[in-house]
């Protein structure tokens, strides 16, 4: 399984190294890590998409609620979340027919030409995993320079913040 | 009131009534040993700083108290890992203090820097670098706190030397909450009758104490649930001295050399309830085949380990004592009565069948068994008594026969040779009255010998009962038993004469070669009320049995 977990930590010196530290020593999967500060300069949200059964899962979340500087930890399914990812793709551009095919696919990915060069575009891209995936594919068939993933983040649906949310652990699958 | 940094430390160590610290001072702690100077409080001073953090611990586990200690920067914090470690796996209450360069070289690569929170992190419950004296007050009060409540563990203080010697205004907090952190969650009666409704239904029920029940102080409660319902208990190694060992309904140890019909009892129960431990590898044998008929119920405090390695039938998160009392009042006050007198039945055979044996008739040497058993006697079961690690600690655990909780301290979850010596001297200085044996390997006393110089000057009253094989012994019993005897530098050929040298130290000493010698012996060691060492020469090959292979389920003993 692969589950995407949102945890609300105190913006503490070494607190990323701490949530990332207790994965690497108790063995557990990380997919993504993404961390940012919240509304409320105090407190960091950190993303993280882990990977293992259902005993394992659990345990992530019981040892992440257990760190003295989390606050809430919750999890955040397809359905009740909103989840998001953004890339920056650099592509090789060869010819010009390269570069509108290049710039259409981008369109219809919704996706945002931020640089350009002779021999080069980089696309912004955003959404769903998935859907960035399919960028990428679609775009390695010109060839990619490289590429920069922020990792997920999200949010649940509906009024609630993180720290309102209640802490049942329900796995999607 | 304004004060230094140094001088915030020992004011804040007064204010948390701490009665002794264990420490080595050095370059980037010399300002707080300053402070202690001018100051009443009393320091020991251990030879290795991984002494000051067992010493520390020993005198928590002993007295229920946090234990503190100090070290300097650099090797100073690397020596007190291993200490660090040990409490961390054993959920023991410590609070160590170390030096650092100043802010300004921090990073730098300077003369014995290291980083000590880093390194820390996986060993501590929690640990602080203090950047600015300001915080410091805050800082100490948190990491006590911190330290002991909820699970307790052991908390580190990381002080740059500059913010030891910055002035800053010293109010201490009196009260302290953590935001996010629930040291002692409320407990759901409704939940945890219903163990009661199991118990009704169950025939052959146990219950497994661990070393919780000690640290939440429950053992007054744990014995009068059974004598409420009459539920035999076994413990794990933490546990012992939760439950009397001379109760007839106390089945010892269980796990990897646990007694047979502990083992048996949980490979047959059908309702396995287990307070405060935490199913650890030595005490399950191979998982899948644990408790096979029982469902489990699990009640402690931390809410990861409910599930961790065992499905639960029934998990509690809550403190030990809450949720006996609970259950106790209930029992009462509904005059629920229970019958387990065939099971009773069932488990006295066992322990007339199987019980813990050891063949006094052989003369090749003094027999460990029976060292412990007369150090048991001697000092009615109760004295402290630390084993330390390895076929020492577990002879220590099988027969000495614990009757009272913080009377057995050994290092359980991770299992550190050198452990016993400096915890006595922690044990003893934190419970004067009490009699403190370390019964202790020639390999693992080997490891932290030099603490019986803090020991001598100090004249702790610790009698060492050093069982000497010549060999790090169960390593040498795995080789011969899993091996074929291929014993791959396990001799410890070479052995000082430890009589001469604990007398260099200035301690008394005598060797005891015959069983006929031994209580005499251990009699005038206890008595002398000074440290004491005996080398009691043992039977070199000498193993701990019953005991479960590795990765075989509980019930499958050899020995």
């Amino acid at each position: 399984m692969k589950e995407t977990i949102g945890i609300l930590v105190k913006n503490h010196p070494g607190v990323l190294s701490r949530i990332a530290g207790l994965f690497t020593r108790r063995g557990y999967n990380i997919a993504s890590i993404a961390a940012g500060v919240t509304e409320d300069p105090k407190y960091t949200r950190i993303t993280i998409v882990a990977e293992g059964d259902k005993r394992t899962l659990d345990q992530i979340v019981h040892q992440l609620n257990k760190q003295l500087d989390v606050i809430k930890v919750i999890v955040l399914g397809k359905e009740d979340s909103v989840r998001r990812e953004l890339a920056l793709v650099k592509i090789e551009v060869k010819s010009a027919m390269d570069r509108l095919e290049i710039i259409e696919i981008a369109n219809t990915f919704r996706a945002n030409i931020v640089d350009i060069g002779k021999k080069m575009i980089t696309a912004e891209v955003t959404g769903p995993t998935a859907k960035v995936d399919a960028f990428i594919s679609l775009m390695s068939d010109f060839g990619i320079k490289e590429i920069a993933r922020t990792g997920k983040i999200a949010l649940s649906r509906g009024p609630m913040s993180i720290r309102e949310e209640k802490e049942d652990i329900e796995w999607e699958e | 009131m304004r004060l230094t940094g140094a001088e915030m430390v020992i004011e804040a160590l007064k204010r948390e009534n701490v009665e002794i610290i264990f420490g080595i001072p050095g370059g980037a702690m010399i300002p707080v040993y300053d402070a202690l100077y001018k100051s009443n409080l009393k320091h020991i001073l251990t030879r290795h700083e991984q002494g000051a953090a067992h010493a520390a611990d020993g005198y928590a586990r002993a007295t229920g108290k946090v234990g503190v200690c100090f070290a300097t920067s650099g090797p100073g914090a690397t020596n007190l890992t291993t200490g660090l470690a040990t409490a961390y796996m054993d959920s023991v209450p410590v609070v160590a203090f170390t030096g650092q360069v100043p802010t300004s070289l921090i990073g730098t690569d300077a003369f014995q820097e290291t980083d000590a929170t880093g390194i820390t992190m996986p060993i501590t419950k929690y640990n602080f670098l203090v950047k600015d004296v300001k915080d410091l007050p805050r800082i100490i009060k948190e990491a006590f706190y911190i330290a002991g409540s909820g699970r307790p563990g052991p908390v580190l203080i990381d002080l740059p030397k500059d913010v030891q010697t910055a002035e800053g205004e010293f109010e201490y907090p009196d009260h302290i909450s953590i935001e996010g952190y629930e040291p002692d969650p409320p407990v759901s009666k409704r939940e945890v009758i219903k163990i009661l409704d199991l118990l009704k239904e169950a025939q052959k029920p146990v219950i497994i104490s661990g070393g919780g029940v000690i640290i939440s102080e429950a053992s007054d409660k744990l014995r009068e649930f059974v004598k409420l319902t009459g539920v035999p208990v076994i413990t794990t190694l933490m546990g012992l001295g939760s439950y009397p060992e001379t109760d007839e309904l106390s089945l010892g140890m269980l796990g990897m050399h646990g007694t047979r019909y502990a083992n048996y009892a949980v490979s047959e129960c059908d309702l396995l309830i287990a307070i405060g431990m935490r199913f650890d590898d030595r005490v399950t044998g191979k998982i899948e085949k644990f408790a096979p008929y029982a469902k489990i119920v699990h009640i402690d405090l931390d809410r990861a380990e409910i599930g961790k390695l065992v499905d639960t039938f029934l998990g509690i998160v809550g403190d030990a004592k809450r949720v006996l009392n609970i259950l106790n009042n209930e029992i009462k006050e509904k005059n629920i009565s229970f019958d387990f007198s065939s099971w009773h039945e069932v488990l006295r055979n066992w322990k007339e069948k199987h019980p813990l044996k050891y063949d006094l008739t052989d003369k090749e040497g003094v027999k460990p068994q029976y060292i412990v058993e007369v150090v048991g006697k001697l000092t009615h079961h109760k004295a402290i008594v630390i084993g330390e690690v390895g076929q020492s600690q577990m002879w220590a655990a099988q027969f000495y026969k614990y009757t009272e909780p913080r009377t057995h301290l050994s290092s359980g979850g991770l299992g550190t040779m050198g452990y016993g010596l400096p915890a006595a001297i922690g044990a003893k200085l934190g419970k004067p009255d009490k009699i403190v044996v370390d019964i202790s390997g020639d390999g693992s006393f080997q490891m932290n010998i030099q603490e019986l110089a803090t020991i001598a000057y100090n004249k702790i009253p610790i009698v060492i009962a050093l069982i000497n094989n010549e060999y790090l012994g169960m390593v040498r019993q795995w080789q011969e038993l899993f091996y074929d005897r291929r014993y791959s530098h396990t001799s410890l050929s070479g052995n000082p004469d430890f009589v001469k040298l604990a007398e260099a130290y200035g301690i008394k000493a005598k060797r005891v070669t015959k069983n006929e010698d031994v209580e005499s012996t251990l009699k005038e060691a206890i008595e002398s009320n000074e440290p004491y060492l005996i080398d009691f020469i043992v039977k070199k090959e000498e193993n701990v049995f019953p005991m479960v292979p590795a990765g075989a389920p509980l019930d499958d003993m050899i020995g």
